[in-house]
């Protein structure tokens, strides 16, 4: 790797009093150590940034990640492979279908599981309109960092909308925990599909809204454009994924790329930028909304044609019987009875990506044939994203950091696992 | 039977005492009521409802917001200059609260027999010079608050607030130069006076209109002089979360937060004294005083509720980019002005070719600011650091 795509420096530098560059100049004084989080308004969560001032000027910067540790991976291991669902939700808190269907997939694979039709339309559903939620409070938030307060109420009257629908569905407004090993829990009804195409088709509007309040703004364009630039070769090797990557203008998307849940049948295009600064994210970002908006419409008109088919795979190996079979005979309730205790999964080993939000969301799942999984460990994007904040961030004005935190759009919860 | 107990005519001093309470008065209770308009302006920005609970629509909100921060217990830092911590929020309300002596609010005001004289604390003939004066004391209490902290984030917001005020208040007392040149006053009653259609020589039109771009220069710079978003660096909550007063709590914050508010306040009736003809009523020069009160409530109040639409609509500009636009376009913008309202002054033109003389003189450099790419023009913390590193 040449030296130009990786960071010269491995460790935070900070000596207090002048440095050796100053010493005759009589404006410059000392650099200050400035401690930014774990509590701040701008660091979205618990990640503490230890800066070297120099002025308005940051000499170095040293992100500290790890303060919403809770062992989600060790969970895994302890808990088994269904029941750790619901702490999939908590990683990436924004969009807990998402990873529900990340991790579902990784399992599908182990276990060579074939979902039916109607189970990933409904699946691509609510990826996408989780994709939108989070990309949502992408939008929010950094237009509160960066002053536009306003934003984040407006961006916030629509994912209320998206709440509501999937509490309608799930009955759950965030942590729904709704997708299983072999399809969702349960089908989408009419309703709940006349409510997300209600909400779909007035959307496009409203992103539109969002463009005209930030885009063409001066002040907006100005904060955002040439601050935290990213080259192609830079991101790649600190291996970006999603808008971030995207930005810099490599068309790399794993809908498209390595197509999964049937995503290789919908019309939708990548968008991409073009120097990688926090301005073409930020682009990046609004068109994937309006993007993810017709894919969720193609979605839904599949769904109006299968209605009543199956949403859950049939194979007994893994699935739960359904309930009334349960309750009227005795070979199913034991049957349930040992996969809710002692599911297990085919010995070996399997990794499935998703594009999430922030990018490819991966989990790698190793089983020794026993209920007990080996490993299973979840690749964050977001990790990947806060590394690289210090190569970003360097050199830079103290102001610029906030953007450059929104604008690399990371959950500290999916972070720190 | 009154005639009998009341004087025939009030002494001075009780004049004085009269006005002095009442105007002050209701300075403070302005104040108040912004800061409920504010919360109320923001929620119906943001498809909120806003402070509904105290009081019949919340209007006794800033009396319990009030309540509250005299209850809340004082916190003085450890390691904080605690005299200059103390001292801090008081220069900073002081200052903002008495500019509010010279602003002519109305003409003569007569109540039954007593004449109470002319509508403002006090006449001052320089009253231009004790307003920029006392405008730029505000800011001491910022520097002082951030510094005795012992904060990291309130020294930097008190930096920040400093090198923000000193650019500002350039551009700001240039607008009012060009207004001051046009009127050949410094008496605030006298240039609000020389725009009524009254007035001797007068022409009868609002600076407004002679004074565009000085019009437009002054209101960009109050919003910087008031440290007001998108200016507001010294408190910048995203970055430093709460900027100099990130120490203060309970009545100390408050003073603050007043003070904020009373420069805001004072800088809308300066607007419109200097601007919008003070108390002038369009097309009724026999106004009788509380008309001509009302008049300039109104404008006051349409300038204060810009303030907070801007507040809740715009992002906030980055530090450098906010030090560009003062120095490289509105200082040059206002100078530019100043030349021209003095050459039409002096020369003995009519003033009402001003503003296309100012707005000729400044068509090349709008021209050539319009034809630099965005990108380049302005400054990133790269050149900035470039620029550092070879000075």
């Amino acid at each position: 790797m040449s030296s130009q795509t990786t960071n010269p420096r491995t460790t935070f530098e900070y000596k207090p009093g002048v440095p050796a560059e100053y010493e005759d100049d009589p404006i410059h004084g000392e650099v200050m150590k400035l401690n930014m989080g774990p509590q701040h308004p701008a660091t979205h969560g618990v990640l503490q940034l230890q800066l070297a001032l120099d002025g308005e000027l940051m000499r170095d910067i040293n992100p500290v990640v790890g303060f919403l540790h809770r062992g989600k991976e060790k969970t895994c291991e302890s808990l088994g492979w269904a029941k750790f669902f619901p702490h999939t939700d908590r990683l990436d808190y924004v969009q807990p279908l998402l990873n529900n269907v990340g991790y579902a997939l990784a399992l599908e694979k182990l276990a060579d599981i074939e979902v039916p039709e109607r189970g990933q339309v409904i699946r691509v559903v609510l990826m996408e309109v989780s994709r939108i939620a989070a990309h949502l409070i992408y939008l929010g938030t950094t237009g509160i960092d960066l002053g536009a307060v306003t934003m984040f109420f407006n961006t916030f009257k629509e994912r209320e909308k998206i709440y509501t629908i999937l509490d309608a569905y799930t009955g759950h407004r965030m942590n729904n925990t709704y997708v299983r090993i072999g399809g969702v829990y349960s089908d989408v009804d009419e309703t709940v599909e006349g409510m997300l195409r209600e909400f779909l088709e007035q959307f496009e509007a409203q992103v539109d809204e969002f463009e005209g309040l930030l885009t063409g703004n001066r002040i907006w364009y100005d904060r955002n454009r040439n601050v935290g630039a990213i080259t192609k070769e830079q991101a790649l090797a600190w291996s970006l994924t999603g808008p971030n990557l995207r930005g810099t203008g490599v068309e790399w998307d794993l809908r498209k790329s390595q197509p999964y849940s049937g995503y290789a049948d919908y019309d939708f295009e990548v968008p991409v930028g073009t120097i990688g600064d926090c301005y073409d994210r930020y682009l990046v970002r609004v068109e994937e909304m309006r993007q993810s908006t017709k894919i969720a419409l193609q979605a839904l008109d599949r769904l109006a044609k299968s209605r009543g088919a199956a949403v859950l795979a049939e194979d007994r190996r893994y699935i739960l019987p359904p309930r009334q079979k349960v309750q009227s005979s005795m070979e199913e309730l034991i049957h349930q009875f040992k996969i809710v205790t002692d599911l297990r999964l085919p010995k070996g080993e399997a990794y499935s990506g998703v594009e999430s939000s922030k990018g490819e969301l991966g989990f790698f799942v190793a089983s020794d044939g026993t209920s007990e999984p080996l490993r299973c460990h979840i690749r964050a994007p977001g990790l990947m994203n806060v590394q690289v904040i210090p190569l970003l961030a360097e050199g830079r004005l103290f102001s610029d950091m906030v953007a450059l935190i929104g604008s690399l759009d990371f959950v500290m919860g999916e972070v720190d696992r | 039977m009154m005639d009998d107990i009341l004087p025939a005519e009030l002494p001075l001093f009780a004049v004085w005492v009269i006005k002095a309470v009442v105007i002050f008065g209701s300075l403070i209770s302005a104040a108040g009521i912004t800061t409920l308009a504010e919360r109320k302006v923001s929620a119906w920005i943001q498809y909120r409802i806003g402070p509904n609970r105290v009081g019949p629509f919340g209007l006794l909100q800033p009396l319990a917001d009030g309540v509250k921060f005299i209850f809340k217990e004082e916190l003085v830092p450890d390691g904080a200059n605690r005299l200059m911590f103390r001292l801090a929020p008081m220069i900073t309300a002081a200052p903002a609260m008495m500019c509010i002596a010279v602003i002519p609010f109305a003409g003569e005001v007569v109540i039954g027999n007593y004449n109470l004289g002319n509508l403002s604390i006090t006449d001052l003939s320089v009253s231009v010079l004790y307003v920029g004066a006392l405008t730029g004391l505000g800011i001491y209490g910022i520097i002082l608050g951030g510094w005795s902290s012992n904060s990291k984030f309130s020294l930097m917001g008190a930096m920040r607030a400093s090198a923000q005020m000193v650019s500002y208040e350039l551009t700001l007392l240039l607008a009012i130069l060009s207004v001051v040149l046009l009127a050949g006053s410094l008496d605030l009653r006298a240039i609000a006076e020389s725009q009524a259609s009254s007035a001797e020589g007068g022409i009868g039109v609002w600076n407004m209109f002679l004074q565009p771009v000085a019009f437009v220069l002054f209101i960009i710079a109050m919003f910087a002089e008031t440290n007001r978003h998108p200016f507001d660096f010294a408190e910048c909550e995203p970055e430093l979360v709460g900027g100099f007063h990130t120490e203060y709590s309970s009545m100390k914050f408050a003073l603050f937060f007043l003070g904020e508010y009373c420069a805001i306040i004072v800088m809308c009736c300066l607007v419109t004294t200097f601007f919008l003809g003070g108390y002038d009523v369009p097309f009724w020069d026999s106004a009788p005083w509380f008309i001509q009160l009302a008049s300039f409530v109104a404008k006051a109040a349409c300038f204060i509720f810009l303030f907070l639409w801007v507040r809740w609509t715009l992002p906030r500009f980055r530090y450098d980019q906010l030090m560009g636009l003062g120095w490289k376009v509105m200082l040059p913008l206002a100078l530019v002005n100043v030349t021209v309202t003095g050459a039409v002054v002096s020369f003995g033109w009519s003033p009402l070719i001003t503003p296309v003389l100012a707005v000729a003189a400044l068509i090349p450099g709008v021209i050539l600011f319009a034809r630099s790419n965005p990108g380049e023009a302005s400054l990133t913390g790269h050149a900035l650091s470039e620029e550092g590193s070879a000075s």
